[in-house]
């Protein structure tokens, strides 16, 4: 190995750190994070859409072959959800569009993200999991719209 | 070198079984565009549908296909630079295993009692044989390389002052990297799910196979990988008429694969519960960390090929590029690593998107996610094969390649069509495009509700990709075939070509001795999954459940309602 094999060694790694330095300053000044751990209890297999303030629900969402429960959820612009997701069944994939959450629901564990919806619309959420059959047709929705 | 009839034979299943198959794996792989892009809006076309088509090619091309290669191109790397055959025990035994396992895999895909794709995830149930037969096709490809080691040592104590070959020293970094990655796998398929399938066992833990998958998963790319790079290291540069520009770096890049392989599989589990945010971010670190050997490959080969360039008068910052032995039938091998190189720039770049912790949100299992491991695995790597395969069918059974224009223009057919494929799946993912979908009976059909336009024409793209590439594949099964069914012209023999290096290094002993590599890698893989197995116990519980693919109801249930109703009394 020569000056200039050294060299690329040593500025492959600058660009990563660079990169690695975006992760962190997106992680901790932005809060861009991945999905949060839940210890799995069974009262999660129930689905259910909560607004426990003006501005802030919990969305229980359950996956199954194959259909989301709830398959449409109603929230109000400018609200933050969290939303806990599971399967009844085996695994399915949890993508809504136009946003950053992308999870997986998988038996016997919960996943947990949050997110604001700000603008007005509907968002369609994709199972982007293989989940058999009928895995093409499993679709919701996110309606972000006045509820009263 | 000349060889036993046994090993030829061997040799030439090894090349001719896993070719026939991948016709099947290629054709399955051109119809998924298809269906995709929504001229298909069935669920089946000539009796295999969407999902059991993209099992195939699956389990075909990324297990079947790249083991072979891996375990007949290492026979031939062995046996080239060591001038000796492994024992007859080691590559009989090791090619039978292989052979029954595809074809156990095989009739089960064909009549659809395994079509939970490649990557098996339960609680989707197979036939219980499925698992066995993958079992054995990594078991044989392990025999293999015990072999090896005896021929290697026999070889050390005559050679005492000689260096190990590079082409050796990678086939030994791969298969012991191998070796350690499928344990969890072997775990996986026979305690857990073979068990579970057969209907002796009812419930299990989801997360915990998934963890087990993926510790396998991961290493399993590199292990497809590295025979490429072995090529690229000691092949390319003088089939392209340069020189290793340095043999040392091509030790510390093998080696380096050794210890990073293995504990980065969490990375395909960024957007799953149970793993710790922390493992994820540290796992984000060492993913980083296994592309600077990957740096170093575009570095070295890079400044291997300039120096070719420039032997063959290129002039210039850019001008060496021209020079390459570009559509040289005589030379055709260079086209399919090239091809395969270019290809690879944007397959390693795409992949440092996936390992970016949060950003693999935008892209988790969307169509960018195949977009870019077909720039990997059907690029470099699928090349190598490719090129490879029909180059050593034709030394070992000493026939002349059939129809060799083909052959030459194959390679850049290929690239174009995965370039397209590539572009088209990525741009569709970054829009939400699924992966594993058969979006032509619903997202890309109109008549149905789901519809959705602004797939329309990523899919379509990643279409005329895919259909150029099934142009190129047809034109090399004509090649191969042709050659494979001709008459012997020649004395079966092993060889390879063999690069020289451009400067005697000054062996650094740390590049020479694997010893303390294998036991970084097995301290860094406990570091990364010890936690994430405390991790898997503290979120999650096994859970019974069995489901086939076509039908939502439990067959947990079923099996013991059935038995609460047998124990009833009458």
């Amino acid at each position: 190995m020569n000056k200039y094999e050294i060299k690329a060694i040593i500025l492959s790694s600058a660009v990563l750190a660079i990169f690695f330095f975006a992760i962190l300053y997106n992680l901790f000044a932005r809060k861009i994070d991945v999905p949060a751990c839940i210890p799995y209890d069974a009262a999660f297999q129930q689905s259910a859409v909560k607004k426990t303030d003006d501005k802030h629900y919990e969305v229980y969402v359950i996956a199954k072959m194959w259909t989301f429960d709830p398959a449409e959820i109603v929230v109000d612009p400018g609200s933050t959800v969290d939303f806990y997701l599971s399967s009844a069944d085996v695994v399915h994939g949890f993508d809504i569009e136009n946003t950053s959450v992308n999870m997986m629901a998988v038996p016997g564990a919960i996943n947990k993200v949050t997110v604001q919806f700000n603008d007005y619309g509907t968002y369609r959420i994709v199972c982007h999991e293989y989940c058999g059959a009928g895995h093409h047709n499993m679709m919701g929705k996110v309606m972000v719209m006045p509820t009263n | 070198m000349t060889i036993s009839d046994s090993y030829r034979k061997t040799i030439l299943t090894g090349l001719f079984m896993p070719m026939t198959l991948f016709i099947l794996g290629a054709y399955n792989g051109v119809m998924q565009t298809l269906y995709r892009a929504g001229v298909i809006n069935q669920n089946e076309v000539a009796g295999i549908n969407y999902y059991q088509g993209l099992t195939m090619h699956g389990v075909i091309n990324a297990i079947v296909l790249t083991t072979f290669f891996a375990v007949v191109f290492g026979h031939v790397t062995m046996s080239h630079y060591l001038k000796k055959e492994p024992p007859k025990w080691s590559y009989k035994i090791s090619m039978v295993l292989m052979v029954a396992g595809t074809i156990i895999d095989t009739v089960l895909m064909i009549l659809g009692k395994a079509q939970a794709l490649y990557t098996f995830y339960a609680p989707l149930k197979n036939s219980p044989l499925f698992y066995l037969g993958t079992s054995l096709l990594i078991v044989g490809s392990w025999i293999a390389f015990f072999g090896w080691i005896q021929v290697y040592t026999a070889w050390r104590k005559e050679n005492r002052e000689r260096k190990m070959p590079i082409a050796v020293l990678g086939t030994f970094v791969n298969f012991t990297m191998w070796f350690i990655a499928s344990i969890p796998v072997a775990y996986e398929s026979l305690v857990i799910l073979l068990p579970w399938s057969a209907g002796w066992t009812n419930d299990v833990n989801v997360p915990l196979t998934r963890m087990l998958f993926w510790m396998f998963g991961h290493p399993l790319v590199y292990f497809w990988l590295l025979p490429a790079y072995i090529a690229f290291y000691t092949i390319l540069p003088k089939v392209s008429g340069g020189k290793l520009y340095s043999g040392n770096a091509a030790r510390l890049a093998f080696l380096l694969f050794l210890i990073l392989s293995t504990p980065v599989g969490v990375h395909h589990q960024f957007s799953e519960p149970v793993m710790g945010q922390g493992t994820k971010l540290w796992v984000s670190i060492l993913t980083y960390a296994v592309s600077i050997p990957s740096f170093m490959t575009a570095f070295t080969v890079g400044a291997s090929l300039e120096l070719a360039g420039r032997k063959r008068g290129g002039k210039g910052l850019f001008g060496w590029m021209g020079k390459l032995p570009w559509f040289q039938s005589g030379n055709y091998l260079v086209g399919y690593f090239l091809s395969g190189l270019l290809l690879f720039i944007f397959g390693g770049l795409s992949g440092i998107v996936n390992a970016s912790y949060a950003l693999n949100q935008m892209v988790h299992n969307t169509g960018w996610v195949p977009g870019h491991f077909h720039m990997t695995v059907a690029g470099p790597v699928l090349l190598v094969i490719l090129g490879m395969s029909i180059y050593m069918y034709s030394k070992v059974a000493g026939k002349r390649i059939r129809f060799l224009t083909i052959v030459t223009i194959v390679p850049y057919i290929w690239m174009i069509g995965v370039a397209l494929l590539s572009h088209g799946l990525m741009a569709g993912g970054l829009m939400g495009e699924p992966r594993r979908t058969n979006l032509g009976m619903t997202y890309t059909n109109p008549q149905s509700d789901l519809f959705n336009s602004h797939w329309i024409p990523s899919t379509s793209m990643a279409m005329i990709g895919g259909i150029l590439m099934g142009v190129a594949a047809l034109l090399y099964f004509i090649s191969f075939f042709a050659t494979a069914l001709s008459k012997k012209t020649a004395v079966p023999q092993i060889e390879l070509p063999e690069a020289e290096e451009l400067h005697e290094e000054r062996p650094v002993r740390l590049l020479h001795n694997m010893r303390p590599w294998i036991i970084a890698s097995v301290v860094l893989t406990l570091i990364t999954y010890v936690p994430s197995l405390q991790n898997v116990f503290k979120y999650s519980k096994p859970v019974p459940g069995k489901f086939s693919t076509d039908s939502p109801v439990n067959e947990t249930n079923i099996h013991n309602n059935k038995t609460a109703a047998d124990e009833k009394p009458d």
